[in-house]
């Protein structure tokens, strides 16, 4: 069985609330966040950024800037590595633009200062000599055959001949016939759909504190949600070697993929190189919105066939998405997410990954996958309401299921969409009645999840408590849940336990914390190394009582003979055996690296009730309710945090959300009061049920929770605002200014 | 022998077939095998691929077994937020 040998089911700390660890640090103030960070003789930067969405840079004149007192050094691309390829020369070109600005905001300079308002200052006097360029911010323009070229040859070799250059990679995948699916539909419905680009929103700005010696080692403290690969960019991109940069993570004020991104690091590096002192490096909150990645934007067509029984026949998708300047939006699996919850005979996908002149797009908690189920389940609720037919039973009737072929190819394992839909049916939001006004939405959602390189280490001390140290920053509350499965396996209390992130000397590389992934694979790697303690302190049980180790148990965090046969001895405690470890053979320590491949997929259902005011456009969500397969709750507080949390991103991308850009290809609201992200006032109360389908590729059956709960929201949404204001919204977000256009649009077709 | 099923945007690269037939027992010699077998896979194997075996998604593990009667499926990449 390999490495889900032993399969736990009777818990006693998993399936528990305790307090979470960093919780006092957290509400105190101590807890120490990307720009908490000083050292002594400390200076300070400030990235010039390009005014233009796409210019030829001709000239940078830093010699004004030098001049000014306090200013220590300016870095440029020439500052870098030369001879980069693949993603590492892409990362380099955003970090530091070399012979042209790709978007409102790129790096063209930075500079280090002995104070950041003298750094903010020399900025401003570093002078660029700029061509202007035409530029194109929007996806279905970026295609069209006369717009500008954002990149010759950036295309990959996926791309069919006659698209144009600024299509950069493509995706076809499916199975079936759909058009002798479309022709066994009693209807057929095919729509347009477009969403907006939305920034994760993470309250605390990328920020940095680097050290980079004329030796080549070097010091990086950075938010981030994966400082393994800080590592590894940084030495690319500044030109030493992975290991000479020892990079520690900070605690993180939000993350949700856009901080699996380098961006500030490396400029840092090299400005601590040239002056041979730290450097730190805060990102505004304009540049993060300018400069760091929100999601893809979408123009979508879907189509899809029912019969009048419910029977989906044959679905159809096209989503095209833009990713900013660079090669990378997530089309792929927007295709591959769409039609994933219901098991379809004929089935298409077609995706489009277009550059345009914005800001290279990050992930953004299942990327791509949130607007694939906005255009799926807005047509899904559009067939069920012209053929009268339940909603969610006819999702059920549809709904994927082990052994299903999947829309991306594969057979489903053991999955949970049918138990979050009977969930979501049985839920009294389901049947609540509707005041005037108001109308319902449903929709499903599904995500990959993964599992990854992973490395953990288990130290006993001496007085019985231990030290687990893993390498993927916590960004979901994962020190609580690690801090469990420990005082599980080896029978402690959660309080004994201490999770630290480690840095990037102490273990082996951590993949970032993304894909759901670290419940699940930095959970199962503690599981292994719990277990290697188990051994060793059985070994030294063993060793004690004079039997064979074999012949030894643990339970209740004691060592004990398994049977009559292996002799009758008192159980000896963990603390006990701990405290004699240094005379019995040194140092107990366990760990466990390898990369995990049983991360089970995941589906959810969300129920949303909205009111919309017809005479101004505004929405109000009055009721939520989110059901999802977690597998196995290890903390269920923090489960039904992420399902909230999804659910509220979810509100914000449907409802408010959306990068706004003049005709002069520059972002109109890089700030909080113009970008609007939902506050407390927005949002209802979220109800959460946590439906437990064990994924069979882990010991304790955990999928990962972080990233499903986005999925389905914006599609539900919809649908319910659509239901509650009479007309079908295609385009989000749904603001007052949309709402009213469709409503005034519906009137005009009388 | 193991049956590969390619995503249908591949068949640019393998002649038409969206499914090719290679000699394996773990997923590296399935990757290796679709290589040998159309070259032109190559690039887009190295920019990164997943392998579904028998439902389980394989983000990156070559040492995974793979059985001659194994339902073996080519993924793109799958990263996450």
């Amino acid at each position: 069985m390999g490495i889900n040998e032993k399969i736990t089911s009777d818990f006693k700390v998993v399936g528990t609330r305790p307090n979470r660890p960093d919780g006092v640090d957290k509400v105190t103030g101590r807890a120490k966040f990307g720009a908490d960070a000083y050292a002594p003789g400390m200076l300070h930067a400030a990235i010039v950024r390009s005014p233009h969405a796409h210019a030829r840079i001709v000239k940078i004149d830093t010699s004004k800037a030098e001049a000014l007192k306090g200013v220590k050094a300016v870095v440029t691309r020439a500052d870098f590595a030369e001879g980069l390829t693949g993603e590492n020369w892409n990362i380099l070109e955003n970090v530091m633009a070399s012979d042209t600005a790709l978007y409102d905001g790129h790096a063209v300079a930075a500079v280090a200062a002995t104070s950041a308002l003298v750094a903010r200052d020399a900025a401003k006097l570093v002078e660029i000599e700029y061509e202007q360029l035409p530029h194109v911010t929007d996806v279905d323009k970026a295609m069209a055959p006369d717009a500008p070229v954002i990149r010759e040859g950036a295309a990959d070799k996926s791309v069919p001949e006659g698209l144009h250059p600024n299509v950069v990679r493509y995706h076809d995948s499916g199975h079936g016939d759909v058009e002798a699916g479309f022709a066994e539909a009693d209807l057929v419905i095919e729509d347009h759909f477009k969403t907006e680009a939305t920034h994760q929103g993470y309250i605390e700005p990328h920020a940095c504190l680097a050290q980079l010696g004329p030796d080549g080692k070097g010091e990086v403290w950075c938010c981030t949600q994966g400082h393994f690969n800080v590592q590894k960019v940084c030495a690319a991109l500044v030109g030493t070697e992975t290991s000479q940069i020892r990079v520690t993570a900070s605690e993180i004020g939000g993350g949700f993929g856009g901080k699996t991104v380098v961006f500030i690091e490396p400029v840092a590096l090299a400005l601590s190189r040239k002056t041979n002192r730290p450097v730190k490096l805060v990102m505004s909150r304009s540049e993060v919105f300018r400069a760091t990645g929100p999601t893809a934007s979408t123009s979508m067509d879907v189509k899809i066939g029912m019969t009048k029984d419910g029977k989906i026949t044959a679905g159809k998708g096209v989503f095209r998405l833009q990713g900013g300047a660079f090669p990378g939006a997530p089309m792929e699996f927007t295709a591959m997410c769409a039609f994933a919850p219901y098991a379809l005979e004929n089935v298409h996908q077609i995706g489009y990954d277009v550059m345009s002149n914005r800001p290279k797009q990050a992930a953004y908690r299942a990327p791509g996958s949130p607007m694939a189920a906005f255009a799926v389940e807005s047509v899904i609720d559009e067939l069920c309401n012209q053929l009268g037919l339940d909603p969610i039973e006819v999702r059920l009737k549809n709904a994927s299921k082990q052994g299903t072929k999947a829309s991306f190819g594969p057979k489903f394992d053991r999955i949970g969409l049918v138990e979050t839909l009977e969930a979501a049916m049985a839920h009294p939001h389901f049947s609540a009645p509707l005041q005037p006004g108001q109308g319902r939405g449903i929709s499903c959602g599904f995500w990959f999840n993964h599992g990854g390189e992973t490395a953990v280490s288990l130290a006993l001390s001496e007085d019985g408590t231990v030290a687990l140290s893993v390498g993927t920053p916590d960004i979901g509350g994962s020190r609580a849940s690690m801090g469990q499965i420990v005082a599980e396996e080896l029978g402690i209390a959660y309080e004994s336990v201490r999770t630290t992130i480690a840095d990037t000397a102490t273990l082996g590389y951590n993949e970032i914390s993304h894909g759901s992934r670290v419940t699940y694979a930095t959970g199962l790697a503690t599981i292994k190394a719990a277990r290697d303690v188990v051994k060793k302190l059985s070994a030294r049980a063993a060793a004690k009582w004079g039997i064979d180790e074999e012949a030894v148990i643990w339970e209740d965090g004691c060592a004990k003979p398994a049977g009559p046969n292996a002799g009758e001895f008192e159980p000896l405690p963990l603390a006990k055996i701990a405290r004699s470890m240094g005379r019995t053979g040194g140092p107990i320590v366990g760990h466990y690296e390898a990369t995990p491949e049983g991360a089970g997929v995941s589906f959810a259902t969300h129920i949303v009730d909205a009111e919309v005011d017809k005479e101004t456009g505004q929405t109000k969500v009055v009721r939520y309710t989110v059901v999802q397969d977690a597998g196995k709750a290890i903390h269920p507080t923090y489960v039904e945090g992420q399902f909230q949390g999804g659910a509220a991103q979810g509100i914000g991308w449907a409802l408010n959300e959306e990068y706004i850009y003049g005709e002069d290809g520059r972002l109109q609201n890089s700030i909080f009061l113009d970008y609007r992200i939902p506050v407390a006032s927005d949002l209802p109360m979220i109800d959460t049920v946590i439906v437990e389908v064990p994924n069979p590729g882990h010991p304790y059956g955990v999928r990962g929770v972080g990233e499903t709960s986005i999925c389905p929201p914006l599609a539900a949404i919809a649908n319910a605002v659509s239901n509650a204001a009479g007309v079908r919204l295609r385009e989000l977000p749904m603001s007052p200014p949309r709402i009213l256009e469709a409503l005034e649009q519906q009137a005009a077709k009388g | 022998m193991v049956e590969v099923n390619l995503w249908s945007g591949l068949r640019d690269f393998t002649d038409g077939q969206t499914t090719v037939e290679v000699e394996a027992q773990n997923v590296g010699e399935v990757l290796r095998g679709l290589v040998k077998a159309y070259p032109q896979l190559e690039p887009v194997i190295d920019a990164g691929v997943s392998v579904a075996v028998d439902g389980k998604i394989i983000a990156s593990g070559l040492t995974e077994p793979v059985r001659p009667d194994s339902e073996v499926f080519l993924l793109q990449q799958l990263k996450g937020g």
